[in-house]
């Protein structure tokens, strides 16, 4: 008897062996070439672009859409690629409704924006499928950085300070490089292996050698690092997670999000993944949306998704809202979890309504029961494991604005450095910044 | 990356883009604005003689037509020659020559038609350090009633009479800048060089109203209830342009003369194409005027890729190729038929091909069940218009027939290569038998 949705408790293979592929399968699919050409003739090539000036990396989106317009779209790949190397995963996973996309002229006077992401992707994808790696290499300077953490942020500063004739070492704790790109994200948004295709054509550009398996305190010290390189940027992104605080959330059954992402985004056979009948997802960013989701995917017959203030709070942005509930998520807002009962593993899940007033949240006494054999916390990450000796603000590494540290010698970018939104996008711009700051200082003589 | 060194009439500039003279040319600020942005070179905005400078219109001196999506095909404008005088102009060409060595500075110049008056400018300007002197023959309106401009490029015997002048006051490079508002571009080219011209550059603005008020009934541009004929450019002018290049190119008495192409160069590919008729770079403005100087980093890159891909090494290798490939109409080959192909899988199923066919040229298309249209082959004389229309580039394509292979429409095999000069319905070739 195989298992369906109704099947009780947490069991692999609830839909058809043959239907994962197509769940799963790309979000937005690549633009063909009349369709480009056609989402591109849209754009109006505005002076002084807004979608430019949304854009955490600052690419040139009117000259990269008017070169894929002219018949170029290797050409448009450069001019994306020279501001943003991932330039081909931000187009996937961008939210873009929040960044170029939502300040387009043609959103404000139409209510449809060019098709910017997707026009990225068209052109990046295309050079990519060619095979070309379009930036050589600068004559050797003979420096040495050390850049810990293989996620977007390092993969950026390590590509740059590659080009700019350094010799880089990248570290990362995990098995394959990428960070979040590769273990963070919903397989949706990156479909057939694309992280590490990324990381690959990246590795092109030649001059970095990676380290796996190795993180700061367990085979890597900061001290260590400093004395044997001429510059050391951390990237180690945030790999501790935030508790509930609410009683019985140590059951089996409650698990942290980002590990069910993880270890689906691993899964050779989706088919195998076990997931709950009934899903509860606790938060209210991406990470919750994503695993909720993917919950909902893998056949889950209800997921929830609960979070403690109000739609407009939440930091997963409306478009992404609305697309979990447009794959049968259900959303509850202004819940905040109380208790999780279950006799052994978990069963429910206590919420209690709240209200908000003068930003400060409380309880109003109504609590509602939901069943759950799977509870997902998707509450925020926290720093873990950041050396000592730098300085710490609101929890994260303190840094300036080309990512400085408070120790000379060392710069920090990505999420788990102070300002800018945790982002794929915002993390590429920090290491391309800091990267540029290093080659500066180092190249000082 | 291919290199993009353009040499023109000895001119050299790190690429074939120049900005042609006209409002973006008009002063230090933009100039240094362009060169910034990439410009190879930069033909400043045609200076007059000394005294007080001309005046221009305050109301609109500019008109437009569009395309879809209001996009700007045509530009037509009433502007007059630079309006500040000579000396700005000049101290301003002196400093930006010295900032931007390796850039192109060629000075436009427009004055009254006596030998006096150009060989006592010529010497001032050379003082500027600009590389080179375009002969302003060519606007259309305002200064033409003056005696100037295209009333001068429209007599032949003047071009030659100026340019010789011209040539006798400097040794720096003398391009004449001919008008389009003529009935032959060959007899102005023939004369300019005759004069000495060390190339021509073409063209320069089309007399034109782009469109009448119907409230008001003037022509735009308006000035106070009125308006007059300005100087059309912009994309919608390009074909226009080719053609005279290409004549120009092919014509045996100027075959080997420089030219500048000019005439709605929007895009790498409107500059390629110039190139290959015969041009060795091109100038632009309308598109500079429509989306600003950042435009040359796609014309760079794009013609960059585009050498690369065909291999060529040097911006020369493109100049003149497709000028072989032009002829004249009677050698055109009679017997090679091609026959209207739609791509079924790329159909968007607009029924456009369909509209054109039935209702405006030769009944060839189907249209079937569920909106499936198809050519019939015996109906199809292959004119292309079908392909024109469609939204989707590449959706139909023309077929060509083998030799052997029989004409639906006609039921004749397909023969071998046979023009008008031989055909049996041409009675002029039978007399001549």
């Amino acid at each position: 008897m195989s298992n369906t949705p109704l099947t009780p408790g947490i069991q692999p293979g609830r839909l058809p062996a043959e239907s994962y592929p197509a769940q799963f399968s790309d979000l937005h699919p690549v633009l063909d070439h009349h369709e480009a050409l056609v989402a591109a003739d849209r754009c109006y090539f505005c002076h002084d672009a807004p979608c430019m000036t949304a854009c955490p990396t600052s690419i040139d989106v009117p000259l990269f859409i008017r070169q894929i317009l002219t018949g170029t779209p290797e050409a448009a790949a450069k001019t994306i690629f020279e501001q943003n190397i991932l330039g081909g995963m931000c187009a996937r996973v961008c939210p873009t409704e929040t960044l170029c996309e939502e300040v387009c002229v043609r959103e404000v006077a139409e209510g449809k924006p060019v098709e910017i992401g997707r026009l990225q992707r068209y052109a990046t994808d295309t050079l990519m499928a060619a095979g070309v790696h379009p930036f050589a290499r600068a004559e050797p300077t003979g420096k040495t950085v050390a850049v810990v953490g293989a996620g977007p942020a390092g993969l950026s500063a390590a590509h740059r300070l590659a080009m700019k004739g350094h010799d880089v070492t990248m570290f990362d704790a995990r098995p394959k490089s990428g960070g979040l790109n590769e273990y963070g994200i919903a397989s949706y948004k990156a479909p057939d292996g694309y992280a590490q295709k990324e990381v690959d054509w990246l590795m092109q550009i030649g001059g970095i050698s990676v380290v796996n398996g190795k993180k700061l305190g367990d085979g890597l010290s900061l001290d260590a690092l400093k004395a044997e390189y001429d510059a050391v940027f951390l990237a180690i992104g945030l790999a501790g997670v935030n508790a509930l605080r609410a009683e019985g959330e140590d059951k089996p059954g409650v698990l942290d999000a980002v590990d069910f992402i993880s270890e689906l985004r691993q899964a050779a056979d989706l088919s195998k993944l076990p997931v709950g009948r009934n899903v509860v997802v606790i938060g209210g960013g991406m990470t919750a949306v994503d695993a909720a989701v993917q919950a909902k995917l893998l056949g889950a017959q209800n997921v929830s998704m609960v979070y403690r203030r109000g739609r407009a709070r939440m930091s997963a942005s409306e478009y992404e809202q609305d697309f979990a509930t447009s794959k049968g998520v259900q959303i509850f807002y202004n819940a905040a979890p109380v208790a999780v009962y279950g006799n052994g593993a978990v069963a429910e899940v206590e919420f209690e309504y709240t209200s908000e007033e003068g930003g400060s949240l409380k309880g109003t006494g109504e609590t509602f029961r939901l069943p759950a054999d799977q509870v997902f916390k998707a509450i925020g990450q926290t720093l873990d494991g950041a050396p000592e000796g730098l300085e710490i603000t609101d929890g994260k590494i303190a840094v300036d604005a080309v990512g400085r540290t408070s120790v000379a010698g060392v710069w920090a970018g990505g999420d788990c450095a102070s300002g800018g939104e945790d982002l794929t996008v915002t993390a590429v711009a920090e290491g391309r910044d800091a990267a540029e700051d290093i080659h500066a200082k180092l190249m000082e003589g | 990356m291919a290199d993009l060194t353009s040499t023109f009439c000895g001119i050299k500039s790190p690429n074939p883009f120049w900005l042609a003279s006209a409002p973006p040319t008009d002063k230090e600020y933009n100039v240094r604005r362009a060169f910034e942005a990439g410009w190879g070179g930069v033909v400043w905005k045609t200076l007059g003689e000394e005294g007080p400078p001309v005046v221009n219109v305050s109301g609109p001196r500019y008109g437009a037509i569009f395309g879809a999506d209001r996009r700007l095909l045509g530009l037509n404008n009433i502007e007059l020659i630079t309006d500040r005088p000579l000396e700005v102009n000049l101290e301003e060409m002196t400093r930006v020559k010295k900032d931007y060595p390796d850039r192109a500075l060629i000075a436009s110049v427009m004055v009254p038609c006596d030998a006096e008056s150009w060989k006592s400018i010529i010497p001032r300007i050379a003082e500027t350090g600009c590389d080179g002197f375009e002969l302003n023959f060519g606007c259309p309106h305002g200064m033409a009633e003056r005696g100037m401009g295209s009333a001068v490029g429209q007599v032949p015997e003047y071009i030659e009479m100026v340019t010789r002048w011209c040539k006798e006051t400097t040794d720096l490079p003398v391009i004449v800048k001919l008008t389009p508002n003529i009935t032959n571009i060959l007899y102005p080219a023939e004369a300019a060089k005759r004069g000495g011209a060390d190339a021509v550059s073409l063209i320069n603005t089309i007399n034109s109203i782009t469109s009448v008020n119907l409230d008001t009934f003037s022509p735009e541009p308006m000035i106070d209830g009125k308006g007059t004929h300005g100087g059309y450019c912009g994309p919608a002018v390009k074909p226009i342009a080719l053609n005279m290049v290409a004549e120009i190119a092919r014509n045996p008495e100027t075959a080997g003369l420089p030219i500048s192409g000019i005439g709605g160069v929007t895009t790498w590919r409107d500059a390629a194409e110039f190139l290959a008729l015969g041009a060795s770079n091109v100038q632009v403005c309308t598109a500079a005027m429509t989306y600003g100087f950042k435009i040359v980093q796609e014309m760079i890159s794009g013609l960059s890729q585009y050498m690369d891909e065909k291999g060529f090494t040097s911006v020369a290798e493109i100049s003149g190729r497709a000028v072989p490939n032009v002829t004249d109409w009677q050698y055109l080959n009679l017997n090679h038929v091609t026959k209207a192909v739609i791509n079924q899988d790329d159909c968007i199923k607009c029924g456009r091909c369909y509209a054109a066919c039935e209702d405006t040229s030769h009944q060839a298309i189907e249209m079937g069940a569920d909106r499936t249209f198809t050519v019939k082959d015996d109906e199809c004389v292959a004119c292309n218009l079908c392909v024109n229309v469609c939204p989707v580039e590449g959706c139909i394509t023309m077929k060509t027939l083998e030799k052997g292979e029989v004409d639906e429409r006609t039921g004749r095999k397909v023969g071998d290569y046979a023009n008008w000069t031989t055909h049996p319905n041409n009675v002029a070739a039978c007399v001549a038998e």
